[in-house]
C-alpha cells in the first residue's frame, strides 16, 4: 500500500483545514434545510392546524376576554387592572404560537435522529453550522410568523374594536422583541436538549428544563407590565429591556452551546439516554492525573506537580486574562463608586487609630496595657476571640466555599456565575479604598490589612475563578476535535489540578499569612 | 482511492473500532463483511467523516477524512443502514432537495435524477410521496440519492437488504457497470452470495478487528484449503486409492466418488486422469467442489474464537 497520506489525528488542532466558507455561502447553504423544513412542517396538519387557530382564533377570544374583564373590573372602579390586562393578553397571544416552535424544535432535531433521516443529511458536504443554522430557523419562522400574525389580529382587533385602545408604540415593539427572543431561548435551548438525546420521549422530559424557566421568565414579565406598562415608568420599561437584554445574551450563549454540540459526532457519537458513571468517573480520573495532552498519567506527585497542573495553569489561557480583567474592572469599579457624593461614607476627617492598634496589639499579644475603657468596659477579651489556629481554619474554609459556590454555579451559567460571585468583594474593596483616600487618610494601614497575605490568596483566587470561568464556558466553546463531553471532562480535570495542586494549599499558605503575619505587620503600621 | 492506516474509535471506553487499516484502489469493490456490531457503520462513519477516528489515518478520494472533511463528504456517496427518507416529500422533490446541497445546476440535478429514477425502475413512482413507497423502493432511492452527484467513491450500507430479486439484481447491474467506470465502493453487506459475486476484495470485522483481508480465492485458500476437486467414475473406487496416493491426497470417497485437495490442479488434475486412464477407468466427470464465501467466513470466525478463547483462558 502506498503511504503517502499523512498521519493526521496527532493534531486535532489543525483539523478541519479546508477553506472556510464565507458567511453569505453558509446562509445559503442553511437556507436549503430551512426551506425543506418549513415546506415540511407546513405540510404536517398536527403542526398546521395550532398554528391557523393561534394566528386567527385564539387573538378574537382574547380580545373578547380583555373587553369582558375590562368591562367586569370597571364595574368596581378598577379599570387600571382591565387596562393592563390587554397588553399582557397581547404578550400571551404572541407566546402561545412560539410555544410550537419547542415543539417543532425538538421534532426536527431529535424527531429527525430518531427516524435516522439525519444520517444522510449528516453525510452531505454541508458544515455543522450551516445544518444548526438552518435547523434552527426552520423551527422558528413558521411560529414567529404564527406569532407575528395572531399579534396583529389582535391588535387589529384592539385599535379597530370597542376598545379602541391606544398603546404606545415602543411597548409594542418590546412585546415583539421579547417574543422573538422567547423564540430563540426556547429553540436554541431545545437543540442543545435534542442533540443529546436519541428518542423524542426522552427530548420531551429533558424540555421541562426550558419550560420552567421560561414560565418564570413569562410571570415576571407579567408582573412588570401589571405595575408599569408605560414608557414613563423606569422600573417597568426598563425593566422589559433588561430581561430582553438579558434573555439576549442566554441566546447567545445557548446558541454557542448548540453549535457546539450540533456536530456530526455529538449527534451519532453520544447520547445521555444511558449515563455511564462508570466511564465518566475513570475519565474525570484520568484527565485529573494527566500530564500532556495524550492523557499520559503522572508517575510522581512531583511530575504531577511539575508537567500537570502547569499543564492545567497553560490551558486556561484566555480564561486567565478574562478573570483578571475582571477583577481589575471591579476594584476600578468599586474605586469610582466611591467618588460618587451619594455613596460616599461621613467619616472623620481625623481618624483614631491608636485604639485599634492597641485593640490589636492586644490580641496578637505584644500590648498587655489596654483592658478596659474609660467608662471600665472590658475592650478585648481574648476568651471571647478566635484562636489564630481557629481564624486560618476560617479564612480558609470561608475563602474555599465561595470559590467552591462559585465554580459549581459557574457549571450552570456557562462560567458567568464565577465572574460575577468571586470579583463582588474586590469591588467593595475598591469602594473602601476609595472612601479612605477620599476622607484624606494615609491608605498604608489597608494595603498592611491586605497586602500580607493578598500577594499569596488574590493570585489563588484569581487562578481558581479563571477554573471555574473555562469549565462553565468551555461548552460554549469546544476544541476543534473534541465532544462537548470530553471537552468538559478535560477541563474538570484541570480544574480539579488546579483545585488540589495550587488553590488548597495556597489558600491554607495565605491563610496562615493572614493569621500569623498580617496582624504584626497590620500593627505596626497602625501603631 | 481509499487509504485506512490504523483507523481507531473509542465510545466513551469502549473501543468500537480497533486499528482497522484498508486500501482499496479506484475502480475496485470491497466488501466488509462482519456480525452485527462488529464495528462496519462506525467505520464507514469515519471514512465519510462524519465520526473522527481516535488515533490512525484515512484518506477518501485524496482528501484527508478528518482535514478535509467537507471535501470528503462531497465527494463520497453514501447509503445509510437506515434510508432515512422524508415521508412527506415526493421523489423528485427529495432528489432536488439533495442535489441543490451538493450544488448541481437546477437542469442538472433534475436530468440526473430522472436518469437514475429510470435506471431504478422509479421514474412512475415520481409524484408519489415517499411515505407510499415499498420498502424496496425507499432502498433505491436511497441509493439514487447516493449516486445524485456522481461521487467517484460509494459507501453502501447493506444496499440490496430490503429488496426483491429483480431490485437486487438492478443494484448489483449498476454497482458493476459503475465500477467498470473506475467508481470505487466499499459494501457492508450481510449477503455474502451478493458480497462474493461483486466484491473483488473482502474484508472480515470482528470486535473492530479486520480479522482477515483479500481477495475471495485467498481467503479460500487460506481459511478452507486448496481448492476440492470431485471425482466420479464408470465403476467402484474400492481398490483405487492405494494406486492414486502417489499422486493426489484422497480426502473422502464413496462407491464411484472421490475428494480430493489439488493446490496445483494443472500439474495434479492432468497426472490424475493419465493415472486413471492407464488403470483403465472411464472418467465421468471431474469438477471444482464450489466453494462459498459462506463457508469461509464461518471458518474465519470460527477461528478468530478459538484464538479469542484460548487468549482469555
Amino acid at each position: 500500500m502506498t503511504t503517502t497520506a499523512q498521519p493526521l489525528i496527532r493534531d486535532h488542532a489543525s483539523a478541519g483545514a479546508a477553506p472556510r466558507r464565507s458567511g453569505r455561502d453558509t446562509l445559503r447553504n442553511a437556507l436549503i434545510i430551512t426551506r425543506r423544513e418549513v415546506r415540511d412542517s407546513f405540510r404536517d396538519w398536527r403542526i398546521l392546524v395550532p398554528i391557523v387557530v393561534l394566528t386567527f382564533m385564539f387573538p378574537f377570544l382574547a380580545q373578547f376576554v380583555a373587553a369582558q374583564f375590562a368591562d367586569f373590573v370597571s364595574d368596581y372602579g378598577a379599570q387600571i387592572i382591565g387596562e393592563r390586562t390587554i397588553p399582557f393578553l397581547l404578550m400571551i397571544v404572541g407566546f402561545f404560537p412560539i410555544s410550537i416552535s419547542l415543539v417543532i424544535a425538538l421534532e426536527t432535531f431529535v424527531g429527525e435522529k430518531e427516524r435516522r433521516s439525519l444520517e444522510p443529511l449528516l453525510s452531505t458536504p454541508l458544515t455543522n453550522t450551516e445544518l444548526y443554522i438552518g435547523k434552527t430557523l426552520a423551527a422558528m419562522i413558521p411560529p414567529l410568523v404564527s406569532s407575528y400574525g395572531g399579534m396583529l389580529v389582535y391588535l387589529g382587533s384592539l385599535l379597530f374594536g370597542e376598545l379602541a385602545w391606544r398603546p404606545q408604540p415602543m411597548l409594542i415593539a418590546q412585546i415583539m422583541l421579547l417574543t422573538s427572543v422567547q423564540a430563540l431561548v426556547m429553540v436554541a435551548g431545545a437543540v442543545v436538549v435534542s442533540s443529546q438525546t436519541t428518542s423524542t420521549r426522552a427530548a420531551n422530559l429533558l424540555a421541562s428544563f426550558i419550560i420552567i424557566p421560561m414560565s418564570l421568565v413569562i410571570q415576571g414579565e407579567s408582573f412588570i407590565m401589571f405595575i408599569a406598562p408605560d414608557a414613563e415608568s423606569p422600573s417597568g420599561i426598563g425593566a422589559l429591556w433588561a430581561i430582553i437584554a438579558g434573555m439576549l445574551v442566554v441566546v447567545i450563549l445557548l446558541l454557542r452551546v448548540g453549535n457546539s454540540v450540533f456536530n456530526r459526532e455529538e449527534l451519532l457519537g453520544r447520547t445521555i439516554d444511558q449515563l455511564n458513571l462508570r466511564a465518566a468517573l475513570v475519565a474525570i480520573w484520568r484527565a485529573t492525573r494527566a500530564i500532556d495532552e495524550r492523557g499520559t498519567p503522572a508517575r510522581s506527585v512531583f511530575e504531577w506537580y511539575r508537567r500537570g497542573v502547569t499543564l492545567s495553569v497553560r490551558r486556561l489561557g484566555m480564561a486567565s486574562w478574562v478573570t483578571l480583567f475582571v477583577f481589575v474592572v471591579a476594584f476600578g469599579g468599586g474605586l469610582l463608586l466611591a467618588q460618587l457624593p451619594q455613596w460616599q461614607l461621613p467619616l472623620p476627617r481625623a481618624a483614631d487609630f491608636a485604639t485599634p492598634a492597641r485593640l490589636l496589639g492586644r490580641y496578637i499579644g505584644v500590648d498587655a496595657a489596654l483592658q478596659t475603657d474609660s467608662r471600665g468596659h472590658l475592650l478585648l477579651d481574648n476568651r471571647a476571640l478566635p484562636s489564630r489556629v481557629d481564624a486560618l481554619l476560617f479564612f480558609v474554609t470561608t475563602n474555599g466555599r465561595i470559590l467552591l459556590a462559585a465554580t459549581l454555579l459557574a457549571i450552570f451559567s456557562f462560567g458567568v456565575a464565577a465572574l460575577i460571585m468571586t470579583p463582588a468583594v474586590y469591588i467593595v474593596l475598591g469602594y473602601l479604598l476609595g472612601q479612605v483616600l477620599i476622607a484624606g487618610y494615609n491608605p498604608s494601614f489597608m494595603l498592611a490589612a491586605i497586602l500580607p497575605h493578598g500577594v499569596v490568596e488574590i493570585p489563588v483566587i484569581v487562578l481558581a475563578t479563571a477554573a471555574g470561568l473555562r469549565l462553565g464556558a468551555v461548552v460554549t466553546r469546544v476544541p476543534e476535535g473534541k465532544t462537548v463531553g470530553d471537552a468538559w471532562t478535560l477541563a474538570l480535570g484541570d480544574t480539579l489540578k488546579i483545585a488540589c495542586g495550587l488553590v488548597l494549599p495556597g489558600l491554607i499558605f495565605a491563610g496562615f499569612l493572614e493569621s500569623f503575619l498580617t496582624p504584626y505587620v497590620l500593627y505596626s503600621v497602625l501603631s | 482511492m481509499i487509504e485506512a492506516q490504523g483507523l481507531t474509535k473509542d465510545f466513551d471506553g469502549f473501543r468500537a473500532v480497533d486499528t482497522v487499516s484498508l486500501d482499496i484502489p479506484a475502480g475496485e469493490v470491497l466488501a466488509l463483511l462482519g456480525p452485527n456490531g462488529a464495528g462496519k457503520t462506525t467505520t464507514v462513519r469515519m471514512l465519510t467523516s462524519i465520526l473522527v477516528p481516535t488515533a490512525g489515518w484515512a484518506r477518501v478520494a485524496g482528501c484527508d477524512v478528518v482535514r478535509q472533511a467537507a471535501q470528503v463528504r462531497a465527494l463520497v456517496g453514501v447509503l445509510t443502514e437506515q434510508h432515512g427518507l422524508y415521508e412527506r416529500m415526493k421523489g423528485l422533490e427529495y432528489l432536488d432537495f439533495f442535489g441543490e446541497i451538493y450544488h448541481l445546476a437546477p437542469a442538472l440535478r433534475r436530468k440526473r435524477a430522472l436518469d437514475l429514477l429510470e435506471r431504478f425502475g422509479l421514474i412512475n413512482a415520481l409524484d408519489k410521496r415517499l411515505g407510499e413507497y415499498s420498502k424496496g423502493m425507499k432502498q433505491k432511492l436511497a441509493l439514487v440519492r447516493a449516486m445524485l452527484h456522481d461521487p467517484p467513491v460509494l459507501l453502501l450500507d447493506e444496499p440490496t437488504s430490503a429488496m426483491d430479486p429483480q431490485s437486487a439484481k438492478q443494484v448489483r447491474d449498476a454497482i458493476i457497470e459503475l465500477e467498470g467506470e473506475g467508481r470505487t465502493f466499499l459494501l457492508t453487506t450481510h449477503n455474502l452470495t451478493e458480497a462474493q459475486q461483486l466484491a473483488d476484495k473482502i474484508a472480515v470485522i470482528r470486535h473492530g478487528r479486520i480479522i482477515a483481508q483479500g481477495s475471495f480465492a485467498e481467503l479460500a485458500q487460506r481459511f478452507v484449503g486448496a481448492p476440492l476437486m470431485e471425482l466420479h467414475i464408470n465403476g467402484t473406487v474400492n481398490g483405487l486409492r492405494k494406486d492414486l496416493a502417489d499422486v493426489v491426497q484422497i480426502e473422502d470417497c464413496g462407491a464411484d466418488w472421490l475428494r480430493y485437495r489439488a493446490s496445483d490442479p494443472a500439474r495434479s488434475n492432468p497426472a490424475l486422469l493419465r493415472r486413471l486412464h492407464m488403470l483403465g477407468v472411464e472418467v465421468v466427470t471431474l469438477a471444482l467442489v464450489p466453494r462459498t464465501l459462506e463457508d469461509v467466513y464461518l471458518q474465519i470466525v470460527k477461528e478468530d474464537e478459538a484464538q479469542q478463547g484460548a487468549q482469555d483462558s
